[in-house]
């Protein structure tokens, strides 16, 4: 094949993938390296790629504190419950008292933030969300990533990290291929920042044909996160706490500013208010620590998502759907109405479209709400992603090893849905994340650690040969048929998504099983899962658009594998309402009260799995009274 | 609801093609104009519609649940810092303008150029600080939060 090898050399930082992870690493690197080589390689157009490309209506992680609003402890004690205690609270506390620094340089840069204009103060949505206008939101943040980065590449897709020889477990780069030109692209670097997205379409979805694209996160969200950094050998954590999203149906459009800021509500089908009733069955499967509706209701502190979903999933099952939003009493205010609709244009424009095409008006019709297939992410509320370190001063000895946001290989940092266990980023958080590990890049290389990086020209040609495998396969294979997509020797990328999507959704406890699953089945789908990948070395790609479709399944095929194999692990339900273990419906503290690490060694494919400690951040003084007795 | 492109409309230019994040929008070398490739990747994302100058993309609904006839057009101005949309419902009884800012700046003027910012003293390398900070946290004198300033301290254990 005649594509040329294109190599970048002497890179500082390498920024991969240039969502708001990504654009906020670019941007703080050149602040702390003015002389470094800060690259960064995107898959799409960074003027509007990941998942905030089509825009935002709300920043969703924000704390106040200039206004005396909240603490970064108080947004930590937030994520916690919700995620029925499993986070990693040293980095979200850190990403916490740093994200209103984010998001002020926001609104300099022209970002519209809403003003409440009684108070002065940013308009809230919620507790942690302020509004914003913000369909530019993304073009906004690549100026500033583009003004600090030397290079910019858009429409490479990443499809590797390069490691170092001389040393092991040391990253040394990046090579993917352009999706226009085909070319082979190697990026030589001292350090690697990945911020690529999260996954989307590794369950099978509950819209057939076209409707597959009107996912909740982006369809070009195809777990490279985790497919590189997998890939490399770095430790993944909470893999398996997916997140079921109960959204307006079919254009999964957000409900947040609709509970929070428009005050609708649920109902069942027969217009009763539904939850309550699951309470007492779901308070034994997780226990009154989790699940207190009372406290809950003096306190304010959330009921986790999960258990809200697991009423909704319950009641449906049950017979009394469908659940409906009760949009009549709030949309005959018309400033709310325009609210509503607004929340849509500036973040799922599907949802708008679908309503015009059905004429739902949610002033004079409730409309449906559902639950959505799962998603593997890490930045929304969810913590799956890489084990990084966290910063000196917050980590206990086992979260800390030297770089804030380094991942188990040295030189190799996550932010956003990269980095594992902080869930409740979002957009602004997810930048902070790239900020954090873009200063914490730019000491690891000051201090040394990236001299004498070795990269064989094996490796790169290695790397090259494997990324076009598809297309040569395709080419030896295709004139074997008459004609048609059905070949003995070869699938495409549809067709392997669709088995991994079918295999994800009935042993992994997708959409169509209610998120079932237990051990028996999963390791069947860890049999099955195995074949996949033996086929996924005769995928055969057409042309290099294809190609980009092969790797993207490839991300996916290696996210998906780790997420049965922390499903498999943690023998408990933690989550009720995103999955089920069948075999073990309570949740355990007394044996899961832990973060589930995972490695999957790059030689042989193995996995190997452990248990971390669970930190949780307590007041010092209870600390202190607490121990009192104990020396008395 | 994927894209489409009106025949009359498009004269290839390619915007399209340059601007989508799912990489579906593609050239058809055959009457030389942009379509969609690929409508069960399409997110419904806007982002063809808004960078196309001639107003040539638009979308209908995913066939698997959305009826036909309806209408969600947008114009996005950079230079006026808005966004003007219209909602045309399938029945016809609702027709809605709706208007967003997208910017408070003259594009791209707010943002500093961080080549040209001093550069930090080796204290502030050492310190968990970013740039702008502490000042921007708080937007006063106050530092940044730690254990120690807040009373806490990270412990292991079963803690809600």
């Amino acid at each position: 094949m005649a594509y040329k090898t294109i190599i970048e050399d002497d890179i500082d930082i390498l920024v991969a993938g240039a969502g708001l992870g990504g654009t906020g690493a670019a941007f703080e690197a050149r602040y702390w390296g003015k002389d470094k080589k800060i690259v960064i390689a995107e898959k799409a157009n960074i003027d509007r790629s990941g998942a905030v490309a089509q825009g935002l209506y709300a920043i969703n992680c924000y704390m106040g504190t200039r206004f005396g609003e909240n603490n970064p402890e108080d947004h930590v004690r937030y994520a916690r419950i919700d995620l029925m205690g499993m986070v990693r609270e040293d980095l979200l506390f850190d990403m916490a008292r740093h994200v209103d620094s984010t998001v002020h340089q926001f609104e300099e840069w022209g970002l519209p933030l809403m003003r409440n204009p009684k108070t002065g103060a940013y308009q809230r949505e919620g507790r942690w969300q302020i509004m914003i206008h913000g369909e530019s939101y993304k073009p906004i943040v690549a100026e500033a990533a583009k003004k600090s980065a030397d290079k910019v590449f858009n429409r490479i897709c990443l499809t590797h990290l390069l490691m170092d020889e001389s040393r092991s477990n040391r990253v040394a780069g990046a090579v993917g291929f352009n999706v226009r030109t085909g070319n082979y692209h190697v990026f030589k670097s001292k350090a690697v920042i990945v911020a690529a997205g999260g996954a989307s379409n590794i369950y099978k979805p509950r819209s057939v044909g076209e409707g597959a694209g009107r996912v909740w996160y982006a369809p070009w969200s195809s777990g490279s996160a985790y497919g590189l950094l997998i890939g490399a050998g770095a430790k993944m954590t909470q893999m398996e706490n997916r997140i079921v999203l109960a959204r307006f149906k079919d254009g999964y459009g957000p409900v947040g500013a609709y509970f929070l800021h428009l005050k609708t509500y649920t109902q069942n089908g027969v217009g009763e208010e539904y939850e309550s009733k699951w309470w007492p069955q779901l308070q034994e499967m997780v226990g009154k620590e989790y699940l207190d509706p009372e406290l809950s209701h003096r306190t304010h502190r959330p009921i986790p998502t999960c258990l809200r979903n697991h009423a909704l999933i319950s009641e449906v099952n049950a017979g009394r759907g469908p659940i409906h939003m009760v949009t009549m009493e709030a949309f005959q205010d018309p400033h709310l109405e325009e609210i509503g609709w607004h929340n849509f244009l500036g973040m799922t424009v599907g949802q708008a479209v679908l309503w015009a095409a059905t004429d739902v008006d949610p002033k004079n019709e409730n409309p449906e709400l559902t639950t959505s297939e799962p998603y593997v992410m890490g930045s929304h509320a969810t913590g799956c992603g890489a084990w990084c370190s966290g910063p000196e001063d917050i980590s206990p000895p086992e979260y800390f090893w030297g770089y804030n946001r380094m991942t188990t290989v040295e030189g190799l940092f996550g932010a956003g849905d990269a980095a594992g266990g902080t869930p409740h980023a979002f957009s602004s958080g997810s930048f902070t994340e790239g900020r954090l590990a873009a200063k914490a890049a730019c000491k690891y290389i000051d201090d040394g650690k990236a001299e004498g990086i070795r990269v064989s020209d094996e490796q790169i040609d290695r790397r090259r040969e494997e990324i076009y495998k598809p297309l040569e396969h395709y080419r030896i294979y295709r004139n074997e048929i008459t004609a048609g997509s059905v070949n003995p020797n070869y699938i495409n990328p549809r067709q392997g998504l669709d088995r991994l999507q079918k295999l994800m959704d009935e042993y992994c406890g997708g959409v169509t099983v209610s998120y079932m699953t237990n051990e028996k089945l999963l390791n069947i789908g860890l049999k099955k899962m195995k074949l996949l990948e033996e086929d996924l070395e005769k995928l055969a790609a057409e042309d290099i658009h294809e190609l980009l479709r092969a790797w993207e399944l490839k991300h996916r095929h290696l996210t998906s594998e780790a997420v049965m194999h922390h499903t498999l692990f943690r023998k408990e339900t933690r989550w009720p309402g995103y999955y089920y273990r069948g075999d073990c419906l309570k949740l355990d503290d007394e044996n899961w009260h832990v973060l589930t690490v995972s490695r999957r060694d790059p030689e042989t494919g193995e996995y190997t799995m452990e248990k971390a400690p669970c930190y949780h951040l307590v007041e010092a003084k209870e600390e202190a009274q607490e121990a009192a007795p104990e020396e008395a | 609801m994927p894209t489409f492109v009106y025949m009359t409309r498009c004269d290839g230019c390619g915007q399209c093609v340059d601007i989508c994040p799912s990489d579906i929008m593609h050239i058809d070398t055959t009457v030389r104009r942009a379509y969609n490739i690929e409508p069960n990747m399409c997110w419904e994302c806007y982002s063809c519609v808004k960078a196309c100058p001639h107003n040539a993309i638009d979308v209908r609904g995913y066939a698997d649940f959305a009826p036909l006839g309806h209408s969600v057009r947008v114009r996005r101005d950079e230079e006026k810092g808005v966004i003007a949309w219209r909602i045309i419902f399938r029945n016809g009884k609702k027709d809605m303008n709706l208007l967003a800012p997208i910017t408070t700046k003259p594009w791209g003027q707010g943002i500093p150029q961080l080549a040209d910012a001093p550069a930090p003293s080796q204290e502030m390398r050492d310190s968990q600080l970013l740039f702008n900070e502490p000042k921007y946290i708080r937007l006063d004198e106050g530092d940044l939060h730690t254990l120690e300033s807040n009373g806490l301290k990270m412990k292991e254990g079963v803690y809600y």
